[in-house]
C-alpha cells in the first residue's frame, strides 16, 4: 500500500471510527454502571416537584404561601390485586371511583405502558399518612409530595390569580416548558411572574429490580437533579388594606383602586364581587360555581371594565382648556341649572354662578365645562373640528386614556377615547358639532376607562402632571422588574397648570358642609385629601357613583379611585369609601368621629340594585 | 437505456456503483426504523401512521427516492459543472435571506416555513459549496499552492460558514471545517491540519490546565519540530526536554519560596482572592507578584532570537516559520479568555465546560449527554432488542428522533448494532474516496472528497455528542435522523456523486 494522501485520510478515518467504536466498547460493555438487563432492572424516575415562589405584600407578608399536599400516584402495570375495602377506606373515596379508574387504565393501558400516573390529586397530608402507613398492601401505588398555595391572608383574590394543573391547550401553547400534571400560573399575578414563581423540576432516578421494587438510587444519586424553588415575588400590594379595601366594596359590585403617586405601585385593587382566596386554592372545585355566578366574580373590573368617568373626567377637560389657553383659572361662566343650546339642556344642579374654574371643580358644575369643551372643538386654532377633536383626543391620550396602561398586570384593557374618525362613521363627515358631542364635558357619552385609569389620573393630578405606569411587582432580589416602571410619564399639559386643578379638588373636600363642595363627606381632619365626585349617567339603572382622591395635598402619599355600580351620586358612596381607605392608609385607624359612616359603608348592599344581565 | 444526453452508454446495472446506493438504503431503512422505535411509546400507532414521525419519514423517504431517480437518470450529470456558480449564488442568497424571512426554532433563524414544510437552507448550502469547490479547483493551472487560489477556494468555504453562524447554527458551520481534509486531498499542506490541531490542543490546556501548562507544550512541540526537521533529534532529547522539565517546576519552586517567606496560609489567602479578582488591596510579597507565565515568556523572548539568528545564518526559514507558529500560540493562549467568555455564546460555553469536565453538570447541559450516555450504555453487547428499550422509549433522552437518534440505536441494538452502523459508514466513505480516486475528471474526484468529509464531519460530531466525546452540537446524522430537508439534502448530495460516477464509467 502506497503512503499516499488518499490513504493517510484512510487511515485517520479508520483511526476516527475507531475511536468511536473505541467508547461505545467502553460505555456499553466495560463500564458496569450504566448497563441494565431489560428484564431486571430498569430506571424509575421520579420528578420532584419545586416549590412556587412565595408572594409577599410591600411589608414582607405573606400573600400566598405553601403547604404540603400528597398526589396519589399508580403505575397500572405494577397493580396487582388488592384490598378495594381498605383502600377506600383510609383514601376517603367510594369503591365505583376505584372501579372506574382501573377499568379506564385498562382501556388505556398501550398508551399509559409503564408510566405513572395520577390517581388522587392534592390529598391532605392526615389523608395520605393513613394510607402510608398501609402502602406495603398497594404495590404499584405511591404518593408524591406536591406543594399547593395557601392564602394567610383574605386578600387579593382577583388580583393574585390561581394556579392549576396545565391543561391540553396550554401545553399547546407552551411546548418543552410543561408536561402534563404540572402546575401553572392561570391569572394574575401566578400568571404574569410564572416563570419566577414555578420553579424548575428536578428528579431522582430509582432502580427497580426484577421484582418491580424499588432497590437503590442509580449511582448513588450522582445522576439526580435538585428541584430548584421558584423566586419569591415582593408585590406592591398592602395586604391590610387590600383587606380593608374588599370589606367596604362587600356587597357591592364596582372596583377601588390605590396607587403610590410617587412610584406608580398599586396599594390595593379590589374588583368586588371577587373570588375568594379560599377558593383559589382550590380552583378546581369551585370553578363552575364561579364561572355560573351572575356577577362574574372572575371579570377583574378594575383594569378591565370600561365605565364612562362621569364629573371626574371634567379635571381633563379643565387642564386641556388651560393649556391650549382657551381658558384662564379666572375665566367667570354662569350655569342656570345647566347649559343651553338651541331647544337643548344639559342639566346641571343648583349653586352660585357666574363661578370661575376652581369653583367649577369644588361644584361639578356641568355648564362650566360644557363652556369650555366648545372652547376646545371650535379653536380657531384648527382649521376644522376634526382637527381640534383629533388634539383633544391626543391630550386625553396623554394621561393614559384610551389604552393599556402597560401595567404588569395580565388582561388588562385599554377602554375607548373617541376620535373624529370615530364621529365621522357614526355621523358622517360633517354631520357632527361641539354641541353634539357635548357630554365629553362632562365625562358621559363615547368615553370608556377602567378604574385603574381614574386612579392613575388622580396620581397624575397628585404629581402635578406626571404618572408612573401602576404596577404590582416590587424589584426585588431575584425579579426585576421592567425599567418603563421607573420612567416619569408627563402629559402634555404643562405641569404649571395643575396645583390650580389641586386646588378645586381640595375645595370640594374642604370647603365644609353648605359651601356647595360636593365632596364634604370624604374630608378627615389633618390628612388634606384633594378629591372629586363623579355620577356617571347609565341607561340601564341607577346612577355609578364615581370618586378619586388623593392626600395629602402636599406631598402625596395615597391616590384612589373608587366606582361603585349604580351607587347613585359620588359622594353617596364612592367617596365615603376612598376616603375611608385613604385615612386607613395613611393613619392605620378611622377616626371615631368617622365611625358611623364606616358603619353605613360596610353594611351597605347595593347588590339588588345591580342589574344582572 | 439512453440517459438524458441522448447517448448509448453501458448498461445501467454495470455504471452504477450499486454498493453506494444500497449503503444508502440500509442507512435510510435503519433511520426510519429507529425513528419509529424513538417515538412507538408516546404515539402507538402503525410505523406508517400519517403525521406520525415515522409516518413522516416515510413520506421524507419516498420523495428521496424520487430524488434520487432524478438525479440518476433526468439531469445530465454534465450541468453540474455549469451551473455550480447560480446554485452557489442562490443559495448563499437564501442563506441571507433566511436570517430576515425564517422562523425561529430553538433560537436559530435558519428555517424558512412554508405552511407545514420546514426547510433549512443549510443542508443544501453544502451542496452548493461543494459543487463550487469541485469548479473551481478542477480547473487547468488551478494550484492550491499558489495564494491566490487558496484564497479564492478558503473564500467560498468561509462565507457560508459565516453566514450560518450569523443563524446561531455554530454547529453547521463547523461541519465546513471538514473541507479541509479534501484540501489536504489536493494539495495542502499538511502542517496547516497540524496547526489547526495544535491550536485546538492549546485552547483546551489553557481552559482545563493553565496558560503557562499551554505555553510550556507549544514550546515543547515547536523546539521538537524544529530539531527533527534540521535532523537533531538528539539535541533535543539532551538540551530542550531537560529545559522544558526544569522550567515546568517554576510555578513550585515559586510557590515554596513564598510559603517559606509568609507561610502556607496566607499563600493559600492570596491565591484565593486572586480567583475572585479581590487580589487588589491584598500585600502581595514580591515572589508571588511574579507569576511563573511571565518566566517562561521571558526566557522565550530570549532565546527567540538566538534560535532565529542561527537558523538566518543556516537560511533556514522552517525554523522561522515555526517561531512564528510559536509566538502565534502564545497570542491565542493570551486570548483564549476573551474567545471562550466573549464570542462563544452561552449554552455553547456551557457545553464546552461539561465536555472538558471544568464543570459537573448532570442536571443542566450535562442532561442530555448522561441520558444519551445511559441509554446507550445500558444496551450491552446485543443490545434490550428492537422496541424493548426503556430509556429511549420513555421520551428521558432528548431530541431522540432528530439529533440524538443513535441512542435508540444503541439502547435497543446494543455494541454489535452501534458498531455496524459506524463501519457501514466508515464502508461508505471509503467506498465514495475509492470512486473519487478512480475518476479520471478532477471535477468528480473533488466532489466526491466534498461529499466524503461532510458525511464524516457529520458522523463524528453527532456520534461524538452522544457518547460524550464531543460537545452537544445539533447536527443530524446522515440519513438515519428524522427530518425532510436533511435527508432530502444528503440524498441529492450522494446522489450527484454516484451519478457523475456513472457518467464516466458510462464510456470508460
Amino acid at each position: 500500500m502506497k503512503f499516499n494522501r488518499k490513504n493517510k485520510l484512510i487511515i485517520g478515518l479508520c483511526t476516527a471510527a475507531a475511536i468511536l467504536i473505541a467508547k461505545l466498547f467502553s460505555i456499553q460493555i466495560l463500564d458496569d454502571s450504566y448497563k441494565m438487563d431489560a428484564r431486571n432492572n430498569t430506571m424509575v424516575y421520579s420528578t420532584i416537584y419545586p416549590t412556587r415562589g412565595v408572594i409577599h405584600d410591600r411589608y414582607g407578608n405573606i400573600l400566598v404561601g405553601n403547604k404540603v399536599a400528597y398526589d396519589l400516584m399508580v403505575t397500572p402495570r405494577e397493580v396487582e390485586e388488592f384490598d378495594t375495602l381498605t383502600f377506600c377506606e383510609v383514601l376517603d373515596v367510594t369503591p365505583e371511583f376505584v372501579r372506574e379508574k382501573m377499568q379506564e387504565y385498562r382501556r388505556n393501558r398501550r398508551r399509559i405502558g409503564w408510566q405513572t400516573v395520577v390517581m388522587i390529586k392534592q390529598l391532605p397530608p392526615e389523608t395520605y399518612m393513613r394510607f402510608a402507613e398501609v402502602a406495603y398492601k398497594f404495590p404499584g401505588f405511591r404518593g408524591l409530595p406536591r406543594s399547593i398555595r395557601e392564602y394567610p391572608f383574605n386578600a387579593g383574590g382577583n388580583l393574585l390569580g390561581y394556579v392549576s394543573e396545565v391543561d391540553a391547550n396550554y401545553l399547546a401553547k407552551h411546548p418543552d416548558e410543561y408536561k402534563s400534571g404540572d402546575y401553572a400560573g392561570k391569572t394574575g399575578i401566578e400568571a404574569a411572574r410564572e416563570k419566577e414563581l414555578r420553579g424548575e423540576k428536578g428528579y431522582n432516578i430509582w432502580l427497580r429490580n426484577s421484582r418491580n421494587r424499588i432497590e437503590s438510587r442509580y449511582r448513588d444519586g450522582e445522576m439526580d437533579k435538585e428541584a430548584i424553588p421558584g423566586d419569591d415575588i415582593t408585590t406592591t400590594i398592602d395586604a391590610e388594606l387590600q383587606h380593608y379595601g374588599q370589606m367596604l366594596m362587600a356587597n357591592k359590585v364596582g372596583s377601588l383602586v390605590a396607587i403610590e403617586p410617587s412610584t406608580g405601585e398599586i396599594l390595593t385593587m379590589v374588583s368586588s364581587p371577587g373570588i375568594d382566596v379560599e377558593m383559589l386554592a382550590d380552583i378546581g372545585q369551585h370553578y363552575s360555581e364561579i364561572s355560573s355566578n351572575p356577577y362574574k366574580p372572575m371579570f377583574n373590573r378594575a383594569v378591565q371594565a370600561p365605565y364612562p368617568p362621569g364629573s371626574v373626567f371634567k379635571l381633563v377637560n379643565g387642564l386641556i382648556g388651560l393649556q391650549e389657553g382657551v381658558l384662564t383659572p379666572n375665566t367667570m361662566y354662569p350655569c342656570s341649572m345647566g347649559y343651553h343650546f338651541g331647544k337643548n339642556k344639559l342639566g346641571c344642579h343648583a349653586h352660585k354662578s357666574p363661578i370661575n374654574f376652581e369653583e367649577s371643580i369644588m361644584m361639578s358644575c356641568n355648564a362650566y365645562y360644557c363652556y369650555i369643551l366648545r372652547n376646545i372643538l371650535e379653536n380657531g386654532d384648527y382649521g376644522s373640528i376634526d382637527e381640534a377633536m383629533d388634539k383633544w383626543n391626543e391630550y386625553v391620550k396623554s394621561f393614559g386614556f384610551g389604552q393599556k396602561l402597560g401595567s404588569d398586570f395580565p388582561s388588562e384593557l385599554g377602554g375607548f377615547i373617541p376620535d373624529s374618525k370615530y364621529y365621522n362613521k357614526v355621523y358622517g363627515k360633517g354631520g357632527w358639532r361641539a354641541t353634539t358631542v357635548i357630554s365629553l364635558s362632562i365625562g358621559q357619552g363615547e368615553i370608556g376607562c377602567t378604574p385603574l385609569h381614574l386612579a392613575n389620573l388622580c396620581a397624575t393630578i397628585a404629581n402635578r402632571g406626571f404618572y408612573y405606569i401602576p404596577h404590582i411587582v416590587k424589584d426585588s432580589e431575584n425579579v426585576e422588574i421592567d425599567p418603563k416602571y421607573k420612567e416619569r410619564h408627563y402629559t402634555m399639559v404643562d405641569t404649571t397648570h395643575f396645583p390650580k386643578v389641586v386646588g378645586g379638588m381640595y375645595r370640594a373636600v374642604n370647603s365644609g358642609f353648605g359651601s356647595g363642595g360636593t365632596a364634604s363627606i370624604a374630608a378627615v381632619e389633618g390628612l388634606d385629601i384633594c378629591g372629586k365626585t363623579g355620577t356617571a349617567q347609565n341607561p340601564h339603572g341607577h346612577d355609578h357613583s364615581v370618586f378619586i382622591c388623593f392626600a395629602p395635598k402636599d406631598d402625596p402619599k395615597i391616590a384612589v379611585a373608587a366606582y361603585v355600580e349604580n351607587g347613585g351620586f359620588g359622594a353617596t358612596w364612592a367617596a365615603p369609601i376612598a376616603s375611608l381607605l385613604t385615612e386607613m392608609y395613611l393613619t392605620r385607624e378611622i377616626s371615631d368621629k368617622r365611625k358611623p359612616l364606616e358603619d353605613r359603608i360596610l353594611n351597605g348592599d347595593l347588590m339588588d340594585r345591580v342589574k344582572v344581565r | 437505456m439512453i440517459d438524458a444526453g441522448g447517448h448509448r452508454g453501458r448498461g445501467l446495472a454495470k455504471t452504477i456503483d450499486w454498493s453506494l446506493v444500497i449503503c444508502w438504503l440500509v442507512l435510510v431503512l435503519i433511520g426510519w426504523a429507529n425513528i419509529y422505535a424513538s417515538i412507538h411509546a408516546a404515539e402507538s400507532g402503525s410505523i406508517f401512521e400519517f403525521g406520525s414521525r415515522s409516518g413522516m419519514q416515510a413520506i421524507w423517504i419516498g420523495t428521496s427516492v424520487i430524488i434520487a431517480v432524478l438525479i440518476l437518470f433526468v439531469i445530465p450529470p454534465r450541468l453540474y459543472e455549469g451551473l455550480s456558480l447560480p446554485i452557489y449564488l442562490i443559495v448563499i442568497g437564501l442563506l441571507v435571506a433566511v436570517i430576515f424571512l425564517g422562523i425561529e426554532v430553538k433560537g436559530s433563524h435558519s428555517w424558512f416555513a412554508f405552511g407545514p414544510v420546514r426547510f433549512q437552507p443549510a443542508e443544501i448550502s453544502k451542496i452548493a459549496t461543494s459543487l463550487m469547490l469541485a469548479t473551481v479547483m478542477s480547473q487547468l493551472g488551478y494550484k492550491i499552492g499558489r495564494l491566490k487560489d487558496f484564497v479564492l477556494t478558503a473564500a467560498i468555504i468561509v462565507l457560508p460558514m459565516m453566514i450560518i453562524v450569523l443563524q446561531s447554527e455554530t454547529g453547521s458551520a463547523l461541519v465546513y471545517v471538514g473541507f479541509i481534509f479534501m484540501l489536504y486531498r489536493e494539495g495542502l499542506s499538511g502542517w496547516l491540519i497540524f496547526m489547526i490541531g495544535m491550536a485546538i490542543l492549546t485552547f483546551i490546556l489553557t481552559l482545563t490546565q493553565s496558560p503557562f501548562v499551554a505555553v510550556l507544550v507549544l514550546l515543547g512541540v515547536a523546539s521538537l519540530c524544529i530539531c527533527l526537521y534540521s535532523g537533531r533529534f538528539k539535541w533535543w532529547l539532551i538540551i530542550c526536554v531537560p529545559a522544558i522539565a526544569l522550567l515546568s517546576f517554576i510555578p513550585d519552586i515559586f510557590t515554596a519560596i513564598a510559603q517559606a517567606q509568609i507561610g502556607s496560609e496566607a499563600v493559600e489567602a492570596i491565591e484565593a482572592a486572586r480567583a475572585e479578582g479581590t487580589a487588589a488591596e491584598m500585600d502581595i510579597p514580591f515572589i508571588m507578584k511574579v507569576r511563573p507565565l511571565y518566566v517562561l515568556l521571558a526566557v522565550i523572548g530570549i532565546a527567540t532570537p538566538f534560535v532565529a539568528f542561527h537558523a538566518f545564518r543556516e537560511r533556514n526559514t522552517f525554523t522561522h516559520l515555526a517561531i512564528i507558529s510559536l509566538l502565534a500560540g502564545i497570542v491565542l493562549v493570551f486570548s483564549t479568555d476573551f474567545l471562550f467568555n466573549d464570542v462563544l455564546q452561552d449554552h455553547q460555553r456551557k457545553r464546552i465546560e461539561v465536555l472538558l469536565g471544568m464543570k459537573e453538570d448532570p442536571a443542566g447541559v450535562g442532561y442530555n449527554v448522561n441520558q444519551s450516555k445511559i441509554a446507550i450504555g445500558s444496551g450491552g453487547l446485543f443490545g434490550k432488542g428492537y422496541l424493548h428499550g426503556t430509556q429511549t422509549t420513555y421520551g428521558f433522552v432528548p431530541e431522540q428522533s432528530t439529533d440524538f437518534i443513535f441512542c435508540t440505536i444503541g439502547e435497543e441494538w446494543g455494541f454489535a448494532g452501534s458498531a455496524f452502523v459506524i463501519l457501514l459508514y466508515v464502508f461508505l466513505i471509503w467506498r465514495i474516496i475509492h470512486d473519487a480516486e478512480r475518476s479520471r475528471e478532477g471535477f468528480t474526484r473533488i466532489y466526491g472528497y466534498c461529499v466524503a468529509c461532510c458525511i464524516f464531519m457529520h458522523l463524528f460530531i453527532n456520534i461524538g455528542m452522544t457518547i460524550g466525546l464531543m460537545p452537544v452540537i445539533g447536527i443530524p446524522l446522515p440519513f438515519i435522523s428524522y427530518g425532510g430537508s436533511s435527508l432530502w439534502a444528503f440524498t441529492a448530495m450522494l446522489f450527484i456523486f454516484i451519478a457523475l460516477d456513472r457518467n464516466e464509467r458510462k464510456y470508460f
